[in-house]
């Protein structure tokens, strides 16, 4: 893949080198400081000892988090989100990027579809509508307010059905000559050929889901009903005294606020670092799909 | 074809689309109905049809707002800052990372700034405020060991937009690096032979081959992130900043927010929001247009 016909001068070259080991430094610092201070003792971190290795190395943080019901619930809440969000969001996705990317002959409504669904990433009408309308559909403090109103995300959309158009057109018509019809085709043709770019978006869509915050926080009216980002904007970055119970205030004093703060941030960072290496793998050939154009 | 078997031929795409089309009218066009109550005083209980209207009072309001000035330029400076840190990173890194013959080492360093792209905005805001802490977080106490005073990175309104435009920067440039990348793997080979054989060196290479390679690129994304100018990003700031910071970073989302969320001043917050959405509407309009004029770019 490297296309360098002339090599970088030796001093330049362990320059560059230099440089980006640096960079690398620099984005893995913050999260490997979150690491060592998680398993580090409370004095310890107070006494701001922890640089990138445990001090005074305990699990006390993580005992104190994993014994805590609203961080387990919370956990638990984010999971179900995922299980349920991500399976919405890609058979909606797949139904739509289908008729989509259909040629005008077949599918005369196709243009005003795209625009139906475009115009809604380029205009919206704001929080407050947004907020009120899925009041009156009665979701406020439901589990279903964190999957139906994100239901189409519509970019995925535009992705799959420029991928599916990247497809030959001859594959389709001789399914078609068989008697094959659109679901056939869809199902049977275009899908399975469209395997890394499906796993892409689930990917994409499975951290989204679990990266969501805000939705969480201000639909949901009752913490125990909160995925765990909304849990840790509410309790961990903006403390909010409401949100802390008599157990949670007893208890920080007796370990370091900072030392649990980074066990939870860490817990909720792990799931992401599972995926990191299929979503690596994957991501480079979603986006060079997506700027294939039809 | 009769429009009959026509129907019938495509009734299966319709069937398709059935479910987004309800779910988009009612939770993304239904809330575009709600608009009206930018221009209506909304009274709890009494929903969109039982307000009563009044004009553009609180368009008016909203002009009267002290700090609608001050934040309406906050939204700008550090959304216009991000854009342009947030091409010039991601551009240098990809051609440093294309520089490197050691694949292993690439693929190292790749891994390595890639990921913060998939943190939420909560989990590094957890982080940040932990390091960048003037009481003994790790960003300072390092600063303190040559000699410098604390810094209140998020607390101090004068350095807030800058931390701001930095961490955003850190998050992203390796995702953006990608994407530049990309483009740089796409150059014709051929061209850097007959380079060489013209006699080009390196930096000539770089200036008349790579870089005009991957200009349709950076124009592309320079002109689509100018629909983001009113964009500084909600997520980052919220989760970041404090009363003690409003002056250089309150920003427009995060006015609507505490207006609508926090005051239930509906009708005044939806104003507002109807303002921002009408300016970014049209500038992502002729961000459209030129992407397609210079770049060659279309969404579709």
């Amino acid at each position: 893949m490297n296309q360098r016909i002339v090599k970088l001068p030796f001093l330049e070259n362990v320059a560059n080198l230099a440089l980006l080991a640096l960079l690398g430094l620099l984005c893995a610092f913050p999260i490997v400081h979150t690491l060592a201070l998680s398993f580090s003792s409370a004095s310890a971190a107070s006494a701001g000892l922890v640089t990138l290795w445990p001090v005074a190395f305990t699990t006390q943080a993580y005992r104190f988090v994993l014994e805590n019901p609203a961080f387990i619930r919370s956990f638990g809440v984010s999971t179900m989100r995922v299980l349920v969000g991500v399976p919405v969001n890609m058979i909606l996705t797949i139904l739509v990027a289908y008729p989509l990317s259909r040629s005008k002959e077949e599918f005369r409504a196709r243009g005003f579809f795209a625009w139906f669904f475009v115009i809604t990433v380029l205009f919206s009408g704001g929080l407050i509508p947004w907020y009120m309308v899925i009041g009156q559909t009665g979701l406020i403090d439901s589990f279903w307010a964190l999957i139906i109103p994100g239901a189409l995300p519509v970019f995925n959309v535009i992705l799959l059905a420029n991928s599916f158009r990247s497809i030959p057109k001859e594959l389709e018509e001789a399914a078609a000559m068989d008697g094959a019809g659109h679901w056939t085709i869809l199902f049977r043709v275009l899908l399975p050929l469209s395997l890394p770019i499906l796993a892409t978006l689930t990917l994409f869509v499975a951290v989204a889901h679990w990266n969501a915050w805000f939705d969480g926080m201000i639909l949901m009216n009752s913490p125990a009903k909160y995925p765990l980002q909304s849990y840790l904007q509410t309790v961990v970055i903006n403390p909010d005294p409401r949100m802390l119970t008599e157990r949670d205030l007893a208890l920080l004093q007796l370990i370091s606020n900072r030392t649990t703060r980074a066990a939870q941030i860490f817990i909720a960072m792990i799931p992401i670092l599972i995926v990191y290496p299929f979503l690596q793998r994957y991501f480079t050939t979603g986006i060079k799909l997506g700027s294939v154009k039809g | 074809m009769t429009s009959r078997r026509r129907l019938v031929r495509e009734l299966p795409l319709y069937l398709m689309l059935a479910p987004a089309v309800v779910v988009v009218l009612i939770y993304s066009y239904a809330p575009m109905v709600g608009i009206v109550m930018a221009f209506q005083r909304v009274l709890p209980g009494r929903g969109i049809f039982g307000s009563p209207w009044i004009g553009l009072d609180n368009f008016a309001f909203m002009i009267r707002m002290p700090n609608i000035l001050q934040v309406l330029w906050n939204t700008i400076r550090i959304a216009g800052l991000k854009a342009v840190a947030g091409v010039i990173v991601p551009v240098a890194v990809a051609l440093m990372l294309n520089n490197v013959t050691s694949q292993a080492f690439k693929r190292t360093v790749q891994t390595i700034i890639y990921l913060p792209h998939f943190l939420s905005w909560v989990i590094l805001a957890g982080i940040f405020i932990e390091i960048l802490s003037p009481s003994g977080g790790a960003v300072n106490l390092l600063l303190g060991r040559v000699g410098i005073e604390p810094i209140y990175f998020l607390g101090d309104d004068r350095i807030f937009p800058w931390t701001m435009v930095a961490t955003d920067v850190w998050k992203s440039f390796g995702f953006g690096a990608i994407i530049y990348l990309a483009a740089l793997t796409d150059i014709d080979p051929t061209l850097y032979e007959a380079a060489v054989v013209d006699g080009a060196g390196r930096r000539q290479q770089t200036r008349h081959i790579t870089l005009p390679g991957i200009s349709g690129t950076i124009i592309m994304l320079s002109t689509l992130s100018l629909g983001n100018i009113l964009n500084a990003g909600f997520d980052q700031i919220f989760n970041l900043y404090g009363p003690v910071v409003y002056r250089t970073g309150d920003i427009i989302d995060t006015l609507v927010y505490r207006i609508g969320i926090a005051n239930f001043q509906y009708g005044v917050a939806t104003a507002v929001g109807l303002f921002k959405s009408v300016v970014s509407l049209i500038l992502i309009g002729i961000a459209y247009r030129l992407a397609d004029k210079w770049a060659d770019y279309r969404i579709f």
